[in-house]
């Protein structure tokens, strides 16, 4: 503006102030909310599990950082958002996994799948699941060895993670007893979904701090439970809702802000979509016992058209004037 | 208990209220010799039209300006003195606008035109409008619509309820809240003259629950008054947007695109309802309006009785002046207001605040990219997609920004306010509006 220039005083439109929090303080509340998993899979699977993580965290900063000054933006982001999509793809590692993995995982997570597709906010696929997918793809023996490291303290079922065992022993009698080991994480599986009392302290402390909507991971979590039940599955919807990655995707992964929709009923459907998707591969594929990084990934396509059928009506439109 | 009542999404911005609550009314004058501008454009429609010319005396009173059409405003001097010049000069808006200027002799000398209405419940609904009219009475909160249009909607008798929008939802802004408390006879009295003209309706007080003093002093006045009622608001923003504060107390929603009139409302500002008073019973056009004068700059926060055109220099420099050099200086509230260039501009119909903000308060943090967390659709009170139409703003595609319905927003900035990446929503929102219409 040229009379700007001339002005005594600042001249700016309104609103002139600003509330909420800014990007930063969210992914660092994000960060905060992920710390009871992070300590109760050290807890469980010991020092090397730690490490895995911090890896996973600090590379994908500095491939960020690698990024910014290979396309000469400032170098330190502004935000913490790689070291959440990081720590999130750590997660999703086997508990004896080498520690090379995490690097290469937050290469493709942040390089490939955020930064080429515009950066924060405009990648489609979710980075962590991408990258774990991706991970999946290439080193499927060492993404899959679950059971060489054995949680601390844990007598249950020793031979597979429960959810590959109900897979395989569809009329298993699931007693209250491994309910209760399942709520405390004593299982086998991936380091961040270990512990599922730990991820509903960060998910919930998330949704009172308004970080992440609660439509998401409430009809996320209530479309297991009902599916779980009508589709009679071995166990109870509490075991479905447990064990497997649903309580680290319904919190933290389906979301994701860049990779869900922005609109209240597209929130809905989406969580709705990911439960379901999540059920369906649990229930009738052959190879995968899990489902939900795939139906986190597959709903993250529909999302710019959800976002676009479900826009929100404006006020006063569709009464006659 | 009473039942406080709300609109659908908002913010909560500090209030800063505390600052002025407390502050009673005080009466600012313009210095003898000194200059008080009067700008043409200071109510939505057509600029006025010079009725005086240079080196004309004027008395206090005494119309300046006719109406420059059907919606228009005449405008009169709120001082005696000398028409000194007619030029066009910088309103607080950033407008420039013809302005009359008139030299201050200081003496208050008053059109003899002005007297008292012993009878004013005798008159007609007609006669009525015509003075609030010819008074030059407009919406003093801020968009500046002349009241006599809205007296006046096509079907007078559908009209069941008349608000007194004392919401003053805008943080500092507490002028309203001091007329609640300090002139609460002569606001009543003005919902009774608002109430004869439409004779169907009822009045609502409506007061968010930040100012409990004025809900229950109010209260206790009204209540044996069959045809008027407190209802106390939910303290969010942009509680006193029209549209918003019709939904809150009656649960109608104005069609879009239409007005107030269409759902049976009526809605007058506080200190309107005071100046339709002023003009009915006291025979006295539209010369001053209350001004809270805050922000960390100023010396001597507080509200103040301001003649209408006396320059805003002037106004800081009678209040005792600034305490620190400010940074920016904002004529109404933070989230609607205009950041001004200087303070020559004039306090004008619609001037509710000077609001100086010191270097530290007018800090704003950077922009970024848009993370679609969702929050500015989570909390747009018209159920818009400001991350959409931001982008259609940038991208200049008009026919998208229709689309979603961009010309909807009512510019309250929650969008702006709440997003995490602080992008220059409703700013882009507000200049797209503008450059679609003049498509
Ligand atoms: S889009 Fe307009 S109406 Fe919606 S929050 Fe932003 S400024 Fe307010
Ligand atoms: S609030 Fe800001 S960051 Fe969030 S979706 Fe809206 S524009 Fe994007």
């Amino acid at each position: 503006m040229e009379t700007a220039a001339k002005s005594r005083f600042v001249v700016s439109g309104a609103p002139h102030a600003r509330g909420g929090d800014s990007t930063r303080e969210i992914m660092l509340d994000v960060i905060i909310a992920l710390l009871p998993a992070a300590v109760m899979a050290a807890f469980y699977f010991g020092f090397d599990a730690a490490l895995l993580m911090v890896i996973g965290g600090a590379s994908a900063l500095l491939f960020e950082i690698l990024w910014n000054l290979a396309v000469k933006k400032p170098a330190v982001p502004g935000d913490l958002s790689a070291v959440v999509t990081g720590l999130l793809l750590a997660f999703n590692l086997p508990p004896n996994a080498p520690f090379w993995l995490p690097i290469v995982g937050s290469l493709f997570a942040i390089v490939v799948v955020k930064q080429l597709f515009g950066g924060l906010g405009q990648n489609f696929l979710n980075p962590a699941l991408a990258g774990r997918a991706f991970l999946m793809a290439s080193y499927p023996a060492i993404m899959t060895d679950y059971l060489a490291v054995m949680p601390n303290q844990f007598e249950g079922i020793t031979s597979a993670t429960p959810l590959q065992y109900i897979k395989a022993n569809p009329d298993a009698q699931i007693l209250s007893s491994d309910l209760l080991t399942a709520f405390i994480g004593q299982k086998y599986g991936v380091l961040g979904e270990t512990c599922a009392v730990a991820l509903l302290l960060g998910g919930l402390y998330l949704i009172l701090r308004r970080v992440v909507n609660w439509r998401v991971p409430f009809f996320y979590l209530a479309t297991v439970a009902a599916l779980s039940y009508a589709l009679g599955r071995a166990g109870s919807p509490v075991y479905d809702l447990l064990t497997g990655g649903v309580m680290l995707g319904a919190f933290f992964m389906a979301t994701d802000f860049a990779t869900s929709p922005v609109t209240p009923a597209g929130k809905v459907i989406f969580g709705v979509g990911c439960g379901a998707l999540t059920m369906i591969i649990r229930t009738f594929s052959g190879a995968y016992p899990e489902g939900v990084s795939y139906s986190i990934l597959l709903m993250n396509l529909t999302v710019p058209l959800i976002d676009r059928w479900t826009r929100p009506k404006t006020f006063g439109k569709g009464k006659a004037a | 208990m009473l039942f406080v009542r709300t609109f659908k999404n908002g913010v909560h911005p500090s209030d800063q209220k505390k600052a002025t609550m407390k502050k009673p009314i005080r009466i600012i004058l313009p210095e003898k010799g000194s200059e008080v501008v009067y700008p043409m454009q200071q109510h939505l429609g057509a600029p006025a039209k010079p009725v005086v010319a240079s080196g004309d005396r004027v008395l206090l009173g005494q119309r300046i300006a006719e109406m420059g059409g059907r919606v228009s405003s005449p405008i009169h001097a709120s001082v005696s003195g000398v028409v000194s010049a007619i030029e066009p000069r910088l309103t607080p808006t950033g407008l420039v606008s013809q302005s009359v200027i008139i030299e201050n002799d200081g003496l208050m000398l008053e059109d003899k035109s002005l007297a008292t209405r012993e009878d004013w419940r005798s008159l007609s609904r007609e006669e009525i409008i015509d003075i609030v009219r010819d008074a030059g009475v407009v919406g003093l909160g801020g968009a500046g619509f002349p009241t006599h249009i809205k007296m006046s909607p096509p079907d007078y008798t559908k009209i069941d309820c008349f608000i007194v929008n004392a919401a003053e939802c805008e943080p500092y802004l507490t002028s309203d809240y001091r007329v609640l408390i300090e002139e609460t006879d002569r606001l009543l009295e003005g919902v009774e003259v608002m109430l004869g003209v439409f004779p169907n309706a009822e009045a609502v007080i409506a007061i968010e629950t930040n100012k409990m003093e004025a809900v229950n002093r109010l209260s206790a006045l009204v209540k044996r008054n069959p045809r008027v009622d407190v209802v106390p608001l939910y303290t969010k923003y942009p509680q006193g947007a029209e549209k918003q504060l019709i939904n809150a107390v009656t649960g109608r929603v104005v069609p879009k695109g239409g007005l107030p009139a269409d759902v049976g409302v009526v809605v007058n500002n506080a200190d309107t309802v005071i100046a339709v008073h002023r003009s009915v019973v006291r025979g006295r056009p539209l010369m001053r309006r209350i001004v809270t004068v805050s922000g960390g700059a100023v010396m001597n926060k507080g509200n103040y009785k301001v003649r209408i055109g006396m320059p805003i220099s002037g106004l800081i420099e009678a209040t005792g002046g600034f305490r620190e050099e400010p940074a920016k200086v904002l004529c109404g509230g933070p989230m609607m207001g205009f950041a001004m260039y200087d303070l020559d501009a004039p306090i004008i119909k619609t001037s509710s605040a000077i609001v100086a903000l010191t270097e530290r308060e007018a800090r704003l943090p950077e922009q970024s990219g848009c993370i679609r967390c969702g929050k500015c659709v989570e909390h747009c009170p018209m159920g818009l997609m400001p991350l959409e139409l931001n982008k259609f703003a940038i991208a200049a595609d008009y026919g998208k920004f229709e689309e979603y319905d961009g010309s909807s927003c009512i510019e309250c900035g929650c969008c702006t306010y709440i997003c995490p990446a602080k992008r220059h929503l409703a700013q882009s929102i507000k200049t797209a509006k503008r450059l679609a219409r003049s498509r």
